[in-house]
């Protein structure tokens, strides 16, 4: 028999973490029906409020939802119990980052860390580098190319970047 | 000659859409001693009642047939408008030419048309023949009984002694306050629950309108409403609880300890013992099978220390004998035993127990003082999980039905337990949360978000030990996943069933039971706290699963039924009842074993039948039994049906 032994513990540190109480949820569903990536997670949105009040961590952690969500927050206003999805699939995304966890979702973080290292070299994105950088960490060259292609042609991507005025408060950010 | 009025109502379509009216108030009016014949829409409104009311008075009617729905339904309207009009209620008669007539002929008109003025005539037939009639009256001792002194029968008592009247409330278990007393606190406000049933078990105890039986039983009921005789057995306590003054030493200095039920038998007591220090009466009982005396004839320190000479062994079972006119039973529910649920171990692992153990755990009174420790070992259980619905919502298991109060004190339970181990963690598997009810929704949502217990929505399939823990195997269906549980204690909600006894006890009463051994009210919405028989009324979780506020409620409302029935000097009972003509009784005792109503006696002097009215309900058993004739239904005689037979056919 599969059975999988329960750790409370777990929803606690994501409720501090996200300022959710993630104990109110009572399985409506109606975070789910409303969400426009649920189609594609492998857990819906419900389900990952189930697991992690069943502390169920390397599932949640490792789970394609937390970072196929966009956090357009249609579930946290929808949610009866007020509780703001967005949020908690934020603080998982980054216990997940921090945990060094990872999952079948691999080009999303990395896509993301593409974006923030851009950001904080330059204080603005440079998408030629950017670029670089994530297909550097996807491992994924090829893709999408002839697109690039097409925007460089019509100078939509610079191809040396340009710094920002306030950039050292930009790094600051980044430290905090 | 007779003057009889002759009143057809259209009933809106419901008659007058298949029957012709018009042709069947002509046939009527040509028929003899009928001196008036009219139609009206709808007889039973206002307007309809003063058109009858007005021709009585202005014909001179002495018969009044209403032609119209079924007599179920407004016989009494029209009784009550005939007699308005001065004219005894009994002349007025219902022929039924709705549900048995225009309803079931609605595809053939014609021969509807020709029914209904059958049905009609047949009716003059027996008016003709009707005497005025009066009801009875039947004398009434103004005591109520209450059976049972747990919460809802402390309720029902002190109302109706409140009202004035002398309340009889008997108790099986020394003292009162039923499950009520066993328990920590109470949903959804978390007051304690002694705090707020010792007043009443306080005022119950003082009142002097209540006569209080405890240790007590009930051994005989006889009689009817107004006028039950009833026998009850004092249980020998083996302690003069007149002399007795409650100091406690004698349970004090007793050597013998006992296993305590009141306590879950998580504790104990002594062989001479009141239930709890704030028990009611404050008296003590000596349980005869446990006394070191009794089994081997040494010890008697109890009889040595009593500082007034109470204890006495030689006591015996008493009988007392009440009358009362009204009972209201209140006998309440027990836990369906853990011990038949065999994939929970059968009640044979220490720390699996049900809601009730947990109570006297969690209870300052109880064997562990309030600190949540578990029966095995005395460790303080770090994981708790709680299981709902446990024999509940389960036909295999016999039971149905919801045991309606668990999903609440669950919520409790896992609430008050954190709250006394706060580094513990609780879990709840359910079916569905049932919290309907003023603040309970709020309530279990507290639990969840305030206190952490983990809801899980399935059933546990098996529990285990394994070392010092308990497995738990259960299904958490929101996910679709099965989980596991290592936890230091189970507890169950098991399911409510009736009190053991209430079955004996039903069948002493008369009253029916459901399948699963409730007692069956009058009505399901419209009489909840009545049963069928007449005088006797339910209250409590003997009725079905109750909650403290429901079953107050209840109480109260029954209390109030008692109170209507004492407010008259007499009885009121319909005349049309069952007559013996004594010239003709030859006494054969025929009708004595036809009556199912008990109403039939051989009067022992003169040889004859007797009808006692108070329980004849007219039904006609005692009429077509006799072979003499001698027994008649007054207002529907021999004579009478022959006639109206004779038009029909």
């Amino acid at each position: 028999m599969a059975t999988a032994r329960i750790d409370p513990t777990f929803v606690r540190l994501v409720s501090q973490r996200s300022g959710q109480v993630i104990a109110g949820c009572y399985a409506c569903q109606k975070c789910t029906v409303g969400c426009p990536t649920a189609p594609n997670m492998d857990y819906a949105p419900d389900k990952v409020l189930k697991l992690v009040q069943l502390g169920w961590k390397e599932a949640v952690l490792r789970s394609s939802s937390i970072w196929l969500c966009a956090t357009c927050d249609v579930c946290g206003k929808r949610c009866p119990n007020n509780i703001n999805i967005a949020a908690v699939m934020d603080a998982l995304k980054q216990m997940a980052v921090e945990g060094g966890y990872s999952g079948r979702e691999r080009n999303i973080p990395a896509f993301h860390r593409s974006f923030l290292g851009s950001i904080q070299g330059w204080g603005r994105i440079h998408e030629a580098t950017m670029l670089v950088l994530y297909k550097l960490r996807s491992r994924d060259l090829l893709a999408d190319l002839d697109l690039g292609v097409k925007l460089i042609v019509k100078g939509k991507i610079p191809l040396l970047p340009r710094r920002i005025k306030g950039l050292r408060t930009v790094r600051k950010l980044f430290r905090l | 000659m007779r003057k009889i009025g002759v009143f057809v109502c259209h009933c809106g379509t419901n008659i007058a859409g298949v029957v012709n009216v018009p042709q069947v108030v002509e046939e009527a009016g040509k028929l003899p001693d009928v001196a008036y014949a009219v139609d009206y829409k709808y007889l039973c409104s206002e307007p309809g009642q003063k058109l009858i009311r007005e021709a009585i008075a202005e014909k001179g009617l002495d018969g009044v047939v209403i032609a119209a729905c079924s007599p179920r339904m407004h016989e009494s309207t029209f009784r009550s408008a005939t007699e308005e009009a001065g004219l005894n209620p009994y002349q007025c008669e219902i022929a039924n030419i709705r549900e048995q007539c225009s309803w079931v002929h609605q595809h053939e008109k014609d021969k509807a048309t020709e029914k209904a003025a059958l049905i009609i005539r047949s009716m003059v037939e027996k008016t003709k023949r009707n005497e005025p009639l009066e009801p009875i009256g039947i004398p009434l001792t103004k005591r109520a009984l209450v059976i049972g002194a747990g919460i809802a029968g402390i309720q029902a008592a002190l109302d109706i002694a409140n009202g004035g009247y002398e309340v009889v409330l008997v108790e099986r278990l020394p003292s009162i306050g039923g499950h009520m007393a066993q328990l920590a606190e109470t949903f959804p406000t978390l007051d304690c629950s002694q705090c707020i049933l010792t007043p009443k078990t306080v005022e119950t105890g003082k009142h002097k309108k209540i006569k209080l039986l405890t240790y007590s039983e009930i051994e005989e009921v006889k009689g009817y409403v107004g006028n039950f005789d009833v026998k009850i057995r004092r249980k020998a306590s083996y302690v003069d609880w007149s002399k007795c003054t409650g100091c406690g030493l004698c349970q004090e200095k007793c050597p013998q300890k006992v296993t305590s039920d009141f306590e879950g038998r998580l504790g104990t007591r002594k062989a001479i013992y009141t239930l709890s220090p704030q028990a009611v009466p404050n008296k003590p009982v000596l349980d005869r099978d446990n006394c070191r005396y009794f089994q081997t004839g040494k010890c008697q320190i109890c009889a040595k220390l009593c500082p007034v000479g109470a204890v006495d062994y030689t006591q015996q079972d008493t009988i007392v004998e009440e009358k009362v006119g009204a009972i209201v039973v209140a006998t309440g529910y027990d836990l369906f035993p853990k011990a038949k649920i065999g994939e929970y171990g059968y009640g044979e692992y220490a720390d699996v127990i049900d809601g009730l153990q947990f109570e006297r755990l969690l209870s300052a009174s109880g064997p562990t003082a309030g600190e949540v420790r578990r029966p095995s070992d005395g460790k303080v259980p770090k994981e708790v999980v709680f299981v709902q619905c446990v024999g509940s919502r389960d036909p295999e298991k016999g039971m149905p039905y919801c045991s309606k109060i668990c999903c609440m004190y669950t919520a409790k339970h896992a609430m008050l337990y954190k709250h006394k181990v706060p580094d513990g963690q609780a879990y709840v598997f359910y079916m569905d949360i049932r919290a309907g009810g003023k603040g309970y929704e709020e309530f279990v949502t507290r639990a969840m978000e305030e206190d952490h217990v983990l809801y899980l929505r399935g059933r546990v399939s098996r529990i285990f030990q394994d070392g010092d823990k308990l497995i738990v195997w259960g299904a958490d269906t929101l996910s679709g996943k099965q989980v596991e549980i290592a936890a230091d204690m189970v507890v169950l909600a098991t399911a409510i069933v009736p009190s053991a006894g209430a079955k004996d006890l039903a069948q002493k009463l008369r009253i029916s039971t459901d399948e699963f051994g409730f007692f069956n009210e009058a009505h399901p919405k419209l009489r909840p706290v009545e049963s069928l028989t007449q005088g006797i009324y339910l209250v409590g979780a003997g009725q079905a699963p109750r909650d403290i506020p429901e079953a107050v409620a209840q109480a109260s409302g029954a209390a109030s039924k008692v109170q209507a029935l004492f407010s008259g000097e007499k009885l009121v009972q319909e005349p049309t009842i069952a007559v013996v003509d004594a010239e003709v009784c030859a006494g054969c005792g025929i009708c004595v074993g036809a009556c199912p109503y008990e109403a039939r006696i051989l009067n022992p002097l003169r040889h004859i039948a007797q009808v006692n009215e108070a329980l004849c309900q007219g039904c006609g058993a005692c009429v077509v039994a006799c072979p003499n004739k001698a027994s008649q239904l007054r207002g529907l005689s021999s004579v009478q049906m022959m006639a109206m037979i004779d038009t029909l056919v």
